[in-house]
């Protein structure tokens, strides 16, 4: 009942507020090459829109590259030297946007919004002009030029995929084990608890793991997605976030009599915020508050951030140790509570 | 060794449901043990305790001399165990699962043959077939030599026998006597009183609460009130007009009998005979009998009943 | 008791799956007001041909006429007049007792006078009025299948089929339960039983025995006896099915 009537409810409210294709607080950085009256105007006039948040303030276009590798900036504005001269007296001056890309999603959507911003300040300051001064945006990719969202859903599928084959899989099997009554025999025998996780685990891990080879496969050969960063290093951070799926997966078994309910609790605690919460479709940074605070304990979440830097950026491991450091914290915790719930008796 | 399974002053209750209430019971070691009541009665609770699943309430019960609770480990490495529905993997085959289940018990199926040896060779024609798509008979052996594989002391078997047909009902009781000659305890419970007979002593059972332990013969013995088997040509109405009859104790169908007690110590049976006749009822014959196991098991529950 | 007008007429029917004959060359007749027994060892065939009985498979061939209505052409009228109830199969656990008398009241169309009124007597003669207003789920398993039973037949069906009714159930209900099947019988219900307690095969009129797919004896108890010099019909049942062919 409660499932029936609560997931609809529940699906509405996060769906209506996940999906909005509104920005917020983008964080941008900004190399001004110029400095002048026109380039702060503009700089004012982008960050009172609420949609962007100036972070930094770079020396040289060179730095760019380096700010949106640590991930945290999305956006550059690059002013060209001598902007406010060069639109007085030639009215025409040129501004670059840099995006990071490999969210294409995001970076199209806020190159949109950055467009829009600039048409109107053109607008604004050519009001009773005769000759219109004109702020002239050229935008840049990085990462991602071609700006295909295939880019995106590979580690998004990948997280998925992992979650389900693994997390599902395992909590269904053990609680078909429950069903048929062969768990019965399996906690009379003397094998223990850790043994009968493990037997039922190691398939799953080996069918994950080459679950995710095909995927980073398929993804390379037939969508030319590239790896830019270190193979092994995606492959060990697949691995950690399988295990982190399985142990999931034990975590829901345990509290799962059934094959139905195990499917369900699956379905609606798993595979939803996987799919609506990580960031995989719907950017974390234009949820509300409470939601992007809900995502942080999505693990798909940190894993999608991790193989994105490793898959589209190519960093490498000093630049995702802390998503890494979560991912193991969580895959800690529910190794041990299931352990730890896993029933030696039927209750 | 001896196994001998001693359950003392044992309780066990779901919420406000009382499973068991205060059940003893001394098994001894060797012996084929019936414990028989109908669903619903305690005995998968009394199992579960037994093979150490569950956790009773209050009460003592060791197994070998082990004690559930402290011991379970130790416990779990002594029993077979076949629960209520066959739990088998019913995507192996028959060969599959039992490797399994050998390996689950660290040991090896050519090690234990002796063991399972004439049930064995009953299922063997079909090693390679997928377990799921087995016989219920089929099954059920497959599942004894499952639960045999490690050389238990102690073999719990919950319904083995519950919907399966009277064929592969008397098969199963034949491959328990050959076991119980190889000394292991053996504990059946099953809902079919005309099992009690094949048990060297039985339990009966129901809500909770044993009504009696005997040997088969010792429980018929004791069913304190005489009894009449009655034939008829009509059984349905006969039973229906005996209700009637002043003195009825009671009057229960019993295939192809009634069977009738009288509240009185001196019953005359040409007086029942007589007030059938009168009813219009042909070819009565009224003759004492002996009480089966599940005339004492009716008289006992009614019994309880009324005390509750 | 039984008068000679055919409920169930089954001329020589056929099931068939794959190159398996579940069912080979039946052919009875079942008379009204009859209790039908339907016994046969575990995979002799029986549920295969209750399923064809009752209109929820089709058979091979054969020709297979239940309560008037051909199995081929007239399922839903068929669907009507029969009453159906296993041991897995019986009542809703989470609705109450009322509830579920209503719900089966309504499937078959009954109106809600009716249902009111059946569900009132059948309370009274089964003493269950108390329980009225419970959960299914919290009463003990005689009592769902007396219920169940009840419920079943709620619409004056001319047949009931009965799969193992009484599997598990203590020895004091199983007769109370044969009690209704009596009655039943009584009203005109042609009642077709399947179970495993050799001594309830005794309480049938008529007893057929089932084995590899065959009906290899059908008569009245006292007649099987005879003929297989046998001394109840538990002897009866291991001398058939011993011989069976049947071992997987």
């Amino acid at each position: 009942m409660l499932i029936l009537f609560g997931m609809p409810i529940v699906q509405l409210l996060l769906f209506g507020f996940v999906i909005t294709n509104d920005l917020k607080d983008v964080k941008m950085a900004v190399v001004d090459h110029s400095k002048d009256s026109y380039t702060n105007e503009i700089i004012n006039k982008i960050t009172s829109s609420g949609y962007f948040k100036l972070t930094d303030n770079l020396e040289s276009i060179n730095q760019v590259e380096g700010v949106f590798r640590k991930g945290e900036v999305k956006l550059a504005l690059v002013f060209e030297p001598d902007f406010a001269t060069n639109l007085t007296k030639e009215s025409k001056a040129k501004v670059q946007i840099l995006t990071d890309a490999s969210d294409p999603n995001m970076a199209n959507l806020a190159v949109n919004y950055l467009q829009g911003i600039l048409q109107n300040y053109n607008l604004e300051i050519n009001r009773g002009k005769v000759l219109p001064f004109q702020v002239k945006p050229q935008t840049r990719m990085y990462f991602n030029t071609s700006l295909e969202s295939v880019f995106m859903f590979v580690p998004g599928i990948m997280a998925t995929i992992l979650m389900l084959v693994s997390a599902m899989m395992t909590s269904i099997s053990i609680a078909r084990e429950k069903e048929l009554g062969t768990m019965e025999i399996l906690l009379v025998s003397p094998l223990k608890p850790l043994q009968i996780i493990l037997g039922k685990v190691t398939p799953y891990l080996l069918l994950s793991f080459i679950n995710a080879l095909v995927i980073v496969g398929m993804g390379y050969f037939v969508f030319g997605v590239p790896v830019l960063g270190s193979f092994a290093l995606l492959m060990a951070e697949s691995i950690l976030f399988i295990l982190l799926a399985l142990s999931l997966g034990i975590f829901i078994s345990t509290v799962s009599n059934s094959q139905q309910v195990a499917m369900m609790l699956s379905m609606f605690a798993l595979m939803l915020p996987t799919i609506l919460l990580s960031g995989f479709i719907f950017p974390i940074r234009n949820m509300p508050l409470p939601l992007q605070l809900i995502s942080n304990i999505i693990p798909p979440r940190w894993f999608i951030v991790v193989i994105k830097n490793i898959m589209l950026k190519g960093v490498g491991f000093e630049y995702i140790w802390k998503e890494t450091l979560v991912l193991i914290a969580m895959t800690t915790v529910f190794i041990g509570l299931s352990v730890k719930k896993f029933k030696i008796r039927l209750e | 060794m001896d196994s001998h399974i001693s359950i003392e002053n044992l309780s066990k209750s779901y919420g406000e449901v009382l499973a068991l209430q205060g059940v003893s019971l001394e098994i001894k070691s060797g012996e084929l043990f019936g414990l028989i009541g109908p669903d619903g009665a305690g005995k998968t609770t009394l199992f579960r305790i037994l093979t150490t699943l569950l956790l009773p309430n209050t009460g003592n019960v060791s197994l070998c001399g082990y004690e559930v609770v402290k011991d379970y480990k130790y416990i779990r490495n002594l029993l077979g165990y076949m629960p209520g529905r066959f739990s088998l993997y019913q995507d192996l085959s028959v060969m599959e699962n039992l490797n399994f289940f050998a390996t689950v018990f660290n040991t090896r199926i050519e090690d234990n043959m002796d063991m399972i040896h004439d049930i064995w060779v009953q299922i063997e024609p079909f090693k390679d077939r997928l377990a799921g798509k087995l016989s219920g008979g089929m099954k059920q052996k497959l599942a004894l030599c499952c639960a045999l594989i490690h050389q238990p002391k102690i073999l719990l078997l919950d319904e083995p026998t519950t919907g399966v047909d009277a064929v592969s009902r008397s098969e199963f009781w034949q491959m328990l006597k050959g076991l119980k000659a190889k000394g292991i305890t053996i504990v059946v419970a099953t809902p079919y009183m005309d099992e009690a007979n094949l048990c060297e002593r039985v339990a009966l059972i129901q809500d909770g609460k044993i009504l009696q332990v005997d040997t088969p013969a010792g429980i018929v013995n004791q069913y304190e009130k005489d009894l009449y088997a009655i034939h008829t040509s009509d059984m349905y109405q006969a039973m229906l007009d005996i209700r009637e009859y002043p003195s009825v104790h009671s009057v229960f169908a019993f295939g192809q009998v009634l069977h009738y007690t009288d509240k009185r110590d001196a019953f005359e049976v040409a007086e029942l005979k007589e007030y059938l006749v009168n009813k219009g009822h042909e070819g009565v014959k009224i003759e004492k009998i002996q009480a089966v196991i599940e005339d004492c098991f009716m008289a006992l529950s009614q019994e309880n009943k009324l005390e509750q | 008791m039984k008068d000679e007008k055919q409920v169930i007429r089954v001329r020589n029917l056929f099931k068939k799956f794959g190159d398996f004959t579940a069912n080979h060359d039946l052919s009875f007749d079942v008379y009204k007001g009859e209790i039908f027994g339907f016994l046969g060892a575990n995979g002799a065939g029986k549920t295969t041909a209750i399923k064809i009985l009752s209109g929820l498979s089709y058979p091979t061939s054969g020709e297979i006429e239940v309560a008037g209505f051909d199995v081929y052409k007239q399922r839903e009228l068929l669907k009507r007049n029969i009453g159906y109830m296993s041991q897995k199969f019986s009542l809703y656990e989470d609705l109450t007792v009322y509830e579920n008398i209503r719900f089966y009241g309504g499937i078959y169309g009954l109106s809600r006078k009716e249902i009111k009124m059946k569900a009132d007597e059948l309370l009274t003669t089964l003493n269950l009025e108390h329980v009225r207003n419970k959960r299914i789920g919290e009463l003990p398993l005689g009592w769902k299948q007396k219920l169940a039973f009840s419920v079943a037949i709620l619409h004056n069906p001319d047949i009931v089929f009965l799969d193992e009714p009484t599997g598990g159930v203590d020895p004091v209900t199983r007769r109370q339960f044969w009690d209704l099947i009596y009655e039943a019988s009584r009203k005109g219900i042609t009642v077709f039983v399947t179970t495993h307690y050799m001594d309830e095969a005794e309480y049938c009129d008529r007893v057929s025995i089932m084995v590899d797919g065959k009906i290899e004896a059908l008569d009245t108890p006292s007649e099987l006896k005879k003929q297989f010099e046998a001394k109840d019909m538990d002897a009866v049942f291991l001398r058939l099915a011993r011989n069976s062919s049947y071992q997987e």
